[in-house]
């Protein structure tokens, strides 16, 4: 089972933002998207998402066809981080990761849902914050605290070294989904790469499927399995990392030009030249 | 000693919730002490103690009643008037809370985006062009014409105002905020031309719907009542899915929320609070903008205690605003709408101030 897109065009106001797209997310890979602004990258997430219905295509999640599930039913199964989330009202940033519990709140219990809170705090590593107001917060605390409330979703009835009291539910044996949109944008050097190791983390050790969009070839190259490259809406390339990651290949995507450079300490660099 | 620990881990347990609801139980009792005060005082005033001997003879409890003529002021007028002042109240309190959550927006309430001044419109209308528009039919509907036609008014207004902000099968909250704008303005010029047009006579009950009454108008509010008490237990359900929808409509969806489902249901059934709302008394400003703000500085913003408190504490402040109405012009009254209004605007002037002060901390 996989979150797939089979041919889907997206289009707004008369301009095909996305053109015959075909994608699989499979459980337990990290994929990421890569791409030029404006190539469609946040459109494709938000079709994935269910936020935007096709023009053509359909997405399928588990085998069913998204449009035809309900948006509790999506949220059970799937999590986005989103690229800013406002929130205008002083809610303490607890409880804004615990708004990720939502779609639980008929089958969860409380302790469940304190535990898997306190352990995504710990996780995004804001335990120094999760008393104070969210709006006072700077981006980049703002994007850990998403983060959290992101993986408190994703965790759903188990995951989280989740002991037997947890309610069974039975449909959290299917498989389940991560999207992120631009995760590391305002986030330092050290916050990026704890983000994307949690991210690698629940794909790999929890076999959540993981979608992200990232600018950093390097990040892509160091944290994905495979990756899409999108461009005016369409996918050019789709692969292994190492496939896929040519430094030709890429200079023709962002026109502008990529050198790969040897790295002292094994593999290569990837690097964009100045102008 | 491990019992010891056993029950501070299971209080911790309880910590986060046990304030707002010690909240929501002493809110409740203010309310209860309010209602016995206000109860009391007035033309004819009646001690507590016999205000409460009352109404224990009245459910039953105890067997003695009072003084036949305090009683008959009791049951024919001022129970009936608290029961006005706590439902409107709540209904107001609680149409602010949702639409401030709703719009994302903490200026958003009832009266901002038309919906109390197109009811006013409705019940201006008929008052002033029934007789003309209707001709006989007027008299056999009789009283009820005036509660409906504000009703009417308040459900045509968020109808046009559905219909306009939609593009796409979407709504977009802050387009919906000023197309309500746009309609309160209508509104209160329509109000203006029937108030040209009206006589003597209709000019005095159109006072009455600009500035706002309890008096009521006997049986014929049962029906408003009704819907107002059914639009509210609607409403107070909606806490979880609004606290989602205050990350952002996206965000909401992506938690599992059936955004346009929402959004139509909760401004729907704020509409027929609030029409009912104006269909009994006129148009009361500041409870629904004022009431969440004040629950807020106590409980938070977590909307799962926002609306049950804005809804207990919009009963509070028409209960006492209630009271102040009845007194301060003896042996007359004072429209309810000019008290909220005097009271309410500086008061609410005062907290801004304060939240100004603490927010540049």
């Amino acid at each position: 089972m996989s979150l797939m897109a089979k041919d889907v065009s997206f289009v707004a106001r008369g301009r095909h933002l996305l053109r015959d797209i075909s994608l699989a997310l499979a459980p337990g890979e990290v994929l990421a998207i890569l791409g030029p602004n404006g190539a469609g990258k946040s459109t494709l997430l938000r079709v994935l998402a269910g936020e935007y219905q096709p023009a053509k295509g359909c997405v399928m999640q588990n085998g069913q066809d998204i449009s035809s599930l309900s948006a509790l039913n999506l949220a059970q199964r799937r999590a986005v981080m989103p690229q800013a989330a406002s929130m205008t009202f002083p809610f303490g940033v607890r409880d804004v990761v615990a708004l990720g519990r939502a779609p639980f709140r008929k089958i969860s219990t409380r302790q469940l849902d304190q535990k898997l809170v306190a352990g995504a705090i710990a996780v995004a590593d804001i335990n120094h914050l999760a008393d104070r107001p969210y709006p006072a917060l700077s981006g980049g605390e703002k994007q850990r605290v998403h983060l959290a409330r992101a993986l408190v979703q994703i965790w759903g009835m188990g995951g989280f070294d989740v002991t037997s009291d947890a309610v069974h539910d039975p449909q959290c044996g299917s498989d389940r989904f991560l999207l992120l949109d631009e995760p590391t944008a305002g986030l330092d050097v050290s916050h990026q790469h704890a983000l994307l190791a949690v991210a690698r983390r629940e794909a790999h050790d929890n076999n959540v499927g993981v979608l992200m969009i990232l600018h950093d070839f390097n990040q892509v190259t160091a944290y994905a399995d495979r990756v899409a490259v999108l461009q005016s809406g369409e996918i050019v390339a789709q692969g292994e990392v190492a496939d896929v990651m040519q430094p030709d290949l890429l200079s023709a995507v962002f026109k502008s030009p990529i050198r790969a450079i040897d790295d002292p300490k094994g593999g290569h660099v990837l690097v964009s030249q100045a102008v | 000693m491990k019992t010891v620990k056993l029950m501070a881990s299971s209080l911790r347990q309880f910590g986060p919730v046990r304030r707002p609801v010690v909240v929501l139980v002493l809110m409740m009792l203010v309310l209860a002490s309010a209602v016995l005060i206000s109860l009391g005082i007035g033309g004819a005033p009646i001690a507590s103690g016999d205000v409460l001997a009352h109404l224990a003879h009245r459910i039953g409890i105890s067997g003695i009643g009072i003084d036949a003529f305090d009683a008959r002021v009791l049951d024919t007028l001022r129970l009936p008037r608290i029961l006005r002042a706590i439902v409107i109240g709540g209904g107001l309190g609680l149409a602010g809370a949702v639409m401030q959550s709703l719009f994302r927006n903490p200026i958003a309430d009832p009266g901002i985006i038309g919906v109390s001044a197109s009811a006013a419109l409705g019940a201006v209308a008929m008052i002033v062009a029934g007789h003309i528009i209707l001709g006989s039919f007027y008299t056999v509907i009789g009283p009820y014409g005036v509660p409906v036609a504000a009703f009417g008014g308040a459900v045509i207004a968020t109808a046009v105002i559905r219909v306009l902000s939609r593009q796409d099968g979407q709504t977009d909250a802050a387009i919906m905020l000023l197309i309500g704008v746009a309609i309160n303005a209508m509104a209160f010029a329509g109000v203006g031309v029937f108030t040209y047009m009206a006589d003597d006579a209709q000019l005095r009950s159109l006072t009455f719907w600009q500035m706002g009454a309890l008096a009521g108008n006997g049986p014929t509010d049962m029906p408003a009542m009704i819907i107002m008490t059914l639009g509210i237990v609607y409403l107070l359900t909606l806490g979880t899915p609004l606290n989602l929808f205050l990350l952002g409509e996206a965000e909401a969806r992506h938690l599992g929320v059936e955004v346009e489902h929402l959004k139509r249901r909760a401004t729907v059934a704020t509409a027929l609070v609030v029409g009912a709302a104006v269909a009994v008394s006129g148009i009361i400003g500041f409870v629904g903008l004022v009431a969440p703000h004040l629950v807020r500085l106590v409980t938070g913003p977590d909307n799962r205690y926002v609306l049950p408190a804005s809804a207990i504490c919009g009963a509070i402040m028409l209960t006492g605003a209630d009271a102040v109405a009845r007194i301060i012009v003896l042996p007359a009254e004072l429209p309810i709408g000019l008290v909220t209004g005097i009271v309410g605007g500086p008061f609410f002037l005062g907290l801004l101030m304060r939240e100004k002060k603490r927010r540049r901390l």
